[in-house]
């Protein structure tokens, strides 16, 4: 099946479930999430991040979901993000699906060879975690423990076919046989906006021949740059096979936009977009206009599925930005009924 | 060091030729070799591979050299050891996330990439890196495949 097929065969189906809710996998579908049904669906999917704590107490997990409750497809746990220690992403996962969340583990590259990968990926299919973002992560030099040993035993592009292996093949890498297989949909970032430009649109081709199902792009703020990519990759016929949300966020100053523009390497920011925070009375609300100007760029372009708000401690802002610009329509991003009472039995 | 490593890559092309011709003269020894024995040449073609990449590209002897689908820029030089392309986090004036004053090992292999011969290779994907085979000779791995 193809995936316009596929689009029209799941638009009939109904996509107002909780979140978390393991449904039957559809025709030409991987998972039995919500996420990729939305996806498939032809809708405009809307996911977040969820920053995890530095903290053994599982409240501070729900607490931070909880913002983003009835307002979101799907949220990302980051997996040790900027190489930094916090709670694992696959334990971050476990709790979110328990309380009725949707969540997208993100597997970074970094800090475990291909023996614990495979594990985790196990481990996060059986709790109920139907989306996996392959990531090959940040170098330990970025985080708070640059004496850390590196371990990068596998690529994004390796980690995506070994999962898609897992999934399709039902086996280990060594061939070995898998039970039961994971229902997974797989997911992978691009960067439209670093170096070498004319090399990103060939770059996303490898990772959908890799197994990439859905893509979540870096934080964009220049829609120029954006469109000239999503025109080659549109040339490429890469939208047939696979779904872009646009990676966007706030901005709390035009002092943070600088020091972000400076030190955080692969994140562009147009000198136009510093001007427009500088002149603006009140930096911060400008910024959450920036953001949901692009939304609404974003949404118009051909080649894109859906945006992925980066709201790192503005987490707050994410309802208010998602409801004014409008893009869920007429659906709610299914508030789940499971939560409070799940909170209660933790 | 990293000055010839990107001598190599600006001489990408006349490397694929030259090594194209090397790998030709070495399949032509095969039954030589294969007489002489792998394991015993082993050693042998090791350090000599060692030597010559080592100065060339600063090779890092992975055992599974990609070299002809790189650019002739050694991907096992990128701190997080990709072999598929450029992380996201490549700066703007085109060096390495990590070390700051080095050119990204990828932004050098899609230039060499495309002066070559072969320069849609780069598109291959390479799989998973088996650590199995490092510090062994590619060149004698090519000849026991091919």
């Amino acid at each position: 099946m193809t995936k316009a097929e596929i689009t029209a065969d799941t638009a009939r189906q109904n996509v107002s479930f909780s979140p978390a809710e393991l449904l039957p996998i559809l025709p030409g579908h991987n998972s039995p999430g919500r996420f990729e049904r939305v996806l498939r669906a032809g809708r405009f999917a809307v996911t977040t991040e969820l920053a995890p704590p530095d903290s053994a107490d599982p409240a501070q997990v729900f607490e931070r979901a909880s913002v983003f409750d009835g307002y979101v497809d799907a949220i990302n746990a980051t997996d040790g993000s900027g190489a930094n220690c916090h709670m694992s992403s696959v334990a971050v996962c476990g709790l979110l699906t328990r309380a009725g969340y949707s969540p997208i583990m993100q597997i970074s590259c970094r800090d475990r060879n291909r023996i614990a990968i495979q594990g985790e990926v196990l481990g996060a299919s059986a709790m109920g975690v139907s989306n996996i973002l392959c990531l090959t992560g940040d170098g330990v030099q970025a985080g708070d423990h640059p004496q850390a040993k590196p371990v990068f035993d596998l690529d994004c592009i390796s980690l995506l076919e070994l999962a898609a292996q897992m999934r399709d093949k039902g086996t280990f890498q060594s061939g070995r046989k898998l039970d039961v297989p994971p229902s997974i949909f797989l997911g992978a970032a691009a960067n439209p906006f670093a170096p070498p430009l004319d090399w990103r649109p060939h770059r996303l081709a490898k990772k959908i021949a890799a197994g990439a199902q859905f893509i979540q792009t870096q934080y964009c703020f220049d829609i120029a740059l954006l469109k000239n990519y999503l025109a080659r990759v549109c040339d490429l016929g890469l939208d047939e096979h696979v779904f872009i949300l646009v990676g966007v966020g706030t901005l709390a100053s035009a002092r943070t936009a600088r020091w972000i523009r400076d030190n955080v390497p692969g994140v562009h920011i147009p000198d136009n977009i510093i001007e427009r925070l500088e002149g603006a009375q009140d930096q911060r609300a400008e910024g959450i206009d920036i953001c949901i100007e692009l939304i609404q760029q974003c949404r118009e372009l051909k080649g894109v599925s859906g945006c992925h708000i980066m709201a790192y401690r503005q987490e707050q802002s994410v309802p208010d930005i998602i409801r004014r610009s409008g893009i869920l329509d007429d659906r709610r991003a299914a508030a789940n009924n499971r939560r409070l009472a799940s909170q209660k039995a933790v | 060091m990293k000055t010839l490593r990107r001598w190599s890559v600006r001489h990408a092309r006349f490397l694929e030729i030259f090594y194209n011709g090397f790998e030709a003269c070495l399949r032509t020894m095969r039954p030589l070799i294969n007489k002489i024995g792998h394991e015993r040449l082993e050693p042998a073609f090791a350090s000599t591979e060692r030597v010559i990449k080592g100065a060339l590209f600063d090779c890092k002897m992975c055992g599974q050299c990609a070299l002809t689908s790189t650019g002739m820029s050694c991907p096992m030089n990128c701190p997080k050891n990709l072999r598929n392309g450029p992380c996201g986090g490549v700066r703007a004036n085109g060096n390495c996330e990590v070390i700051a004053d080095m050119p990204c090992v990828w932004v050098e292999a899609w230039k060499g990439s495309q002066i070559m011969q072969k320069s849609e290779a780069i598109h291959t994907i390479q799989p998973a890196v088996n650590f199995q085979l490092e510090g062994q000779s590619a060149w004698l791995r090519v000849i026991k495949q091919k």
